[in-house]
C-alpha cells in the first residue's frame, strides 16, 4: 500500500511526460513528413546542425 | 543558398553597412518580397531526390530556401516574387530531371494546415496516456485488490478518466448533439451513450465502493474510435488535398492585345465580346472565337477525339480547348453566351450530375441497421433486469455492459482502416482518389466504357512507315524536323534516332503549310500534301517530303497506343465486363484501334450529348458502368457514369469530373485500381460481417449479466485488432 503511494505519482508522471512531449510535437509540425523525415537521415545535408532559413536565421518550421 | 556577400564582406564599423554591395553580388532578397511557391513532384521517391531537388532549387536565382515534403511529393520553395519565377523554377528542375508541375497556392491553403487532424491526434495522445494509465489501475483490481485499495484504484482512476474522456470524446459528443437537434440517428449517438454510460456507472459504482468500474472500457472506447476517426479523416483529407491539387494545376489564363498593341495576361473569365487574343503556337486556345490573323494548324483531340489536325487561316471558325500547333494566331472573341461549346458541354455536365442519386456507402447502410438496434438491446436488459431482479443498480450495470460491448467499435474501426490502406496501395499506384466513396462504386462495376484519342493511345503520333521512306529522305526529313515543335515533326525525328540528318541549309517553317531548305542545289519542303504539290491525299494523318522536283514521299503517322493499352482492356474482357470503345475520332482510326485491341462494342463521330445518352441507356438496362476518359467532350460522360476514371494528362473539366485520377503515362492503374478495390470492398465487408459476429457471441454474454470489465476490455481490443490486421492484409500485399 505505501509503495502505491510512491509509484502511482510516479508513473503518472512519466507517462505525462510522454504526453507531453507528443503534444509539443505535434505544435511544432514534426509530423507533417514522416516519409521525409525517415529518409533524410541518409542524406549528407543538415549534419552539423538543422539549416537556417535565412530571412530570420531561424530554423524553418514545416514545410 | 549561402549568402555570399555577408561571408565575405568582413563587418568594419556601423557606417561601412550602408555602402551599397558590389554589383552582381546582390542578395535575392532585396530584390523582390518573398513568396512562397509550391511545386508538385509527382516522381519523387528517395533521399537522393530530396537532396537533388532541393540542391537544384537553392541554386537558382532568387531562391531563397526550398523544403520537399516527401509524404506529399511537393515543395514548397520561398523565393523573390519576380514575374516568371514559377516557370524559372519549374525549368530548372526539370532540366535536372525532376518533373514538376505548378501549384496553386492559394487553393492550397486550405487544405495546408491541417487543423482537424492535428485536433484528433492530441485527443488520440490523451486517451492513449489515460487508458494506458488507467488499464495499468485495473491490472491491480483484477489481480485481487480488494476493500479500501481497490476503492483507492477505482478513484484514482476515475480522476484520470473523466477528464480524459470529456476531452477525447468531445467530437463524438458535439456530433451526436448536432445529429439530435437534426432530429437524425448517426453512430456518434449510440457511441456517446456507451461513453458516457460506462463513465457513469463507473463513477457511481465507485462511489457505493462496488466491486467493478468500467473506466478503462470508456477510455479504451474513446481511443479506438478516435483512431478510426482519425483514419477516416486522413482518408478525407488526402481527396480533398488530390482535388484542390488537380484544380490548381490548370491556369486559365489569355494573352489580351489592348488597343495601343501592348499585350497583357488576363484570366480567361475577364475576356469580353470583340477581345484579340495571341494565342502561341503549342498552347491551347482560350475561348470561341474567328481567326483574324496568322496561318497554323490546330489539333482537335480533346473537344472531338480527331486525330488529324486541320489547317486554318483568317476567317476560319475555332473553340476553346483546341490546340494551336504551329504558328501564332490572333483571335477575336465571339459571343461568350449560350452558344459556346463549352457552355453546353458544361449544361451536359450539370444535367448528368442532377440525374446522379447520393451513394450510401456500406458503412452508412450497416450503421442506419445498428444504431437502433443498440438501444433496443440496452434497454430490453434495463428492463428485463430490473423487473425480474427489483435491483435497479445491478439493472443499469448491466444495460451499461451491453452498451459497452455492442457499441460500433468493429464498424467505427472497421471501414476506415480498409479504405486508408487501400488509398494507400493505389496511391503508391500512381492513382489519386478523389471521392472517398469511389473505391466502393468501382468495386460495384459491370460494364467498361473507354475513350480513344488520349485515354487508350497517348494522343501523341507516331511515324508508321519508317521502314519504307528512302534513308536519304528520312535524313533529309530529319534535318527539316529538328528545330520544329510541331507534333508529326517531333514524331520523325523520334522514329529517326540515331540517324545523322542531311546538310539542309536555309530552313525555313512556314505556320501552317511546312518547312522548306536547301539541300544541295535543290529546294526540299516537308509539310501538307497539297503545299508539296502530291497528288492524292491518304486516309490518314500524314505529311509529304519533296526533294527538288522528284516525286514526292509521304510519311504515314497513327496516334500512339499506350504501351500496356492492350493488357488493361483484357483484364476487364477476362473478367467478363462488356468493354465499350466510345470515340468522337471518325470511322477508319476507330474500327483499327478496336480490332487491335478486340474490342466488340465500337461506337465512332460520338458527339458529347451521344456519349452521354450512350451511358444513360447503358444504366436503364440496370448496368452500372465505369466510364475511362480525358477530352472535353468526355466530361459530361464521366459525371454520367457510375464511376469514372482520368488520366492526369486530361483538360480540367474532365479532371473535375472524373471519380480517380491516374497520374503517370500508363493506362494498367485503372484495372489495379479496379482490383483494388473489389479486394477493398470484400475486406469491408468481411470486417462488417466480423463485427455482427462478434456481436452475436458476445451480447448473450452482457445480457447474462456476466461481462466483467476484463471481458469487456478483452473483447474489445480483440475486436478491433482484427479488424485492423484484417485491413493491414490489403495494403501489404503486392
Amino acid at each position: 500500500m505505501n509503495a502505491l503511494v510512491v509509484l502511482i505519482p510516479v508513473s503518472l508522471l512519466l507517462g505525462g511526460i510522454g504526453l507531453a512531449a507528443f503534444l509539443w510535437l505535434l505544435r511544432k509540425n514534426q509530423y507533417e513528413d514522416p516519409q521525409g523525415h525517415a529518409t533524410r537521415i541518409l542524406s549528407d545535408r543538415y549534419d552539423e546542425e538543422p539549416a537556417k532559413d535565412p530571412k530570420s536565421g531561424q530554423p524553418p518550421h514545416g514545410a | 543558398m549561402t549568402d555570399a556577400s555577408l561571408h565575405n564582406r568582413p563587418v568594419v564599423c556601423p557606417a561601412c553597412m550602408g555602402v551599397p554591395e558590389p554589383a552582381g553580388q546582390r542578395v535575392p532578397r532585396d530584390d523582390a518580397p518573398l513568396r512562397r511557391f509550391d511545386l508538385s513532384l509527382p516522381a519523387i521517391h528517395c533521399a537522393a531526390c530530396i537532396s537533388g531537388v532541393e540542391r537544384t532549387l537553392e541554386a537558382t536565382p532568387g531562391v531563397a530556401a526550398a523544403r520537399v515534403n516527401l509524404s506529399l511529393k511537393r515543395v514548397a520553395v520561398t523565393a523573390s516574387d519576380t514575374p516568371g519565377a514559377e516557370a524559372r523554377l519549374i525549368s530548372a528542375l526539370t532540366s535536372r530531371g525532376f518533373d514538376a508541375l505548378p501549384l496553386d497556392s492559394a487553393a492550397l491553403e486550405a487544405t495546408r494546415t491541417d487543423a482537424t487532424g492535428r485536433d484528433l491526434l492530441a485527443r488520440i495522445g490523451v486517451a492513449a496516456f489515460a487508458s494506458m494509465n488507467v488499464m495499468l489501475l485495473s491490472v491491480a483490481v483484477w489481480a485481487g485488490a480488494d476493500a479500501s485499495t481497490r476503492d483507492l484504484l477505482h478513484w484514482i482512476s476515475a480522476v484520470i478518466a473523466l477528464p480524459a474522456v470529456m476531452f477525447s470524446a468531445w467530437p463524438f459528443f458535439r456530433s451526436a448533439a448536432l445529429a439530435l437537434l437534426a432530429g437524425r440517428m448517426d453512430m456518434d449517438l449510440p457511441i456517446s451513450t456507451a461513453i458516457l454510460m460506462a463513465a457513469g456507472v463507473s463513477l457511481w459504482e465507485t462511489m457505493l465502493s462496488g466491486p467493478h468500474a468500467f473506466f478503462e472500457a470508456a477510455i479504451m472506447l474513446t481511443f479506438f474510435l478516435l483512431v478510426g476517426r482519425y483514419l477516416a479523416h486522413l482518408t478525407r483529407a488526402a481527396a480533398r488535398s488530390a482535388a484542390a491539387e488537380l484544380a490548381a494545376l490548370e491556369v486559365r489564363m489569355a494573352s489580351r492585345m489592348k488597343l495601343d498593341g501592348a499585350i497583357e495576361t488576363v484570366p480567361v473569365d475577364a475576356l469580353r465580346p470583340g477581345d484579340v487574343l495571341i494565342v502561341a503556337a503549342g498552347s491551347r486556345i482560350p475561348a470561341d472565337g474567328t481567326v483574324v490573323d496568322g496561318c497554323s494548324e490546330i489539333d482537335a483531340s480533346m473537344l472531338t477525339g480527331e486525330t488529324m489536325p486541320a489547317a486554318v487561316a483568317a476567317g476560319a471558325l475555332v473553340r476553346a480547348g483546341m490546340m494551336n500547333i504551329s504558328g501564332p494566331l490572333h483571335i477575336r472573341a465571339d459571343t461568350l453566351g449560350e452558344d459556346t461549346l463549352l457552355k453546353q458541354i458544361s449544361r451536359l455536365i450539370e444535367n448528368a450530375e442532377h440525374s446522379r442519386t447520393r451513394y450510401a456507402t456500406l458503412a452508412d447502410r450497416a450503421a442506419r441497421l445498428y444504431g437502433p438496434m443498440v438501444y433496443v438491446l440496452a434497454l430490453l436488459a434495463l428492463g428485463y433486469w430490473g423487473l425480474s431482479t427489483g435491483d435497479w443498480r445491478l439493472a443499469v450495470n448491466v444495460a451499461a455492459a451491453v452498451l459497452i460491448i455492442t457499441c460500433p467499435c468493429g464498424l467505427g474501426l472497421a471501414v476506415p482502416a480498409v479504405l486508408t490502406a487501400a488509398s494507400g496501395r493505389l496511391y503508391r499506384a500512381g492513382v489519386l482518389l478523389k471521392d472517398g466513396t469511389a473505391l466502393e462504386k468501382l468495386a460495384e462495376i459491370d460494364a467498361v466504357v473507354f475513350d480513344k484519342t488520349g485515354t487508350l493511345t497517348t494522343g501523341h503520333p507516331v511515324l508508321m512507315n519508317a521502314a519504307h521512306i528512302p534513308p536519304e529522305a528520312l535524313s533529309a526529313a530529319r534535318a527539316l524536323a529538328q528545330g520544329s515543335a510541331h507534333p508529326l515533326s517531333r514524331a520523325i525525328v523520334a522514329a529517326s534516332e540515331g540517324m545523322t540528318p542531311a546538310v539542309v541549309t536555309g530552313i525555313v517553317e512556314h505556320p501552317g503549310l511546312g518547312t522548306t531548305g536547301r539541300f544541295g542545289t535543290v529546294t526540299v519542303r516537308l509539310g501538307r500534301a497539297e503545299w508539296v504539290g502530291a497528288g492524292s491525299t491518304l486516309d490518314s494523318t500524314s505529311t509529304w517530303l519533296r526533294i527538288g522536283e522528284a516525286d514526292p514521299v509521304a510519311f504515314i503517322f497513327e496516334d500512339e497506343l499506350r504501351e500496356d493499352a492492350a493488357t488493361t482492356v483484357r483484364t476487364f474482357i477476362d473478367a467478363g465486363l462488356p468493354v465499350t470503345l466510345l470515340s468522337g475520332d471518325s470511322e477508319g482510326p476507330v474500327r483499327k484501334l478496336a480490332d487491335r485491341l478486340k474490342i466488340i462494342d465500337w461506337i465512332a463521330r460520338a458527339t458529347p450529348q451521344e456519349k452521354v445518352a450512350h451511358l444513360e441507356g447503358l444504366r436503364r438496362q440496370g448496368l452500372r458502368v465505369l466510364m475511362v476518359g480525358d477530352g472535353l467532350n468526355d466530361a459530361a460522360a464521366l459525371t454520367a457514369a457510375h464511376v469514372s476514371i482520368s488520366p492526369a494528362s486530361a483538360v480540367d473539366a474532365s479532371r473535375s469530373a472524373a471519380d480517380l485520377i491516374v497520374t503517370g503515362p500508363l493506362l494498367s492503374p485503372v484495372a489495379e485500381s479496379w482490383q483494388i478495390a473489389v479486394e477493398a470492398r470484400r475486406r469491408i465487408i468481411q470486417n462488417i460481417v466480423f463485427a455482427f459476429g462478434y456481436n452475436i457471441i458476445t451480447v448473450p454474454v452482457a445480457f447474462a449479466g456476466l461481462v466483467t470489465p476484463l471481458f469487456a476490455a478483452l473483447a474489445m481490443s480483440g475486436s478491433s485488432l482484427a479488424v485492423c490486421f484484417n485491413a493491414l492484409r490489403l495494403g501489404r500485399k503486392r
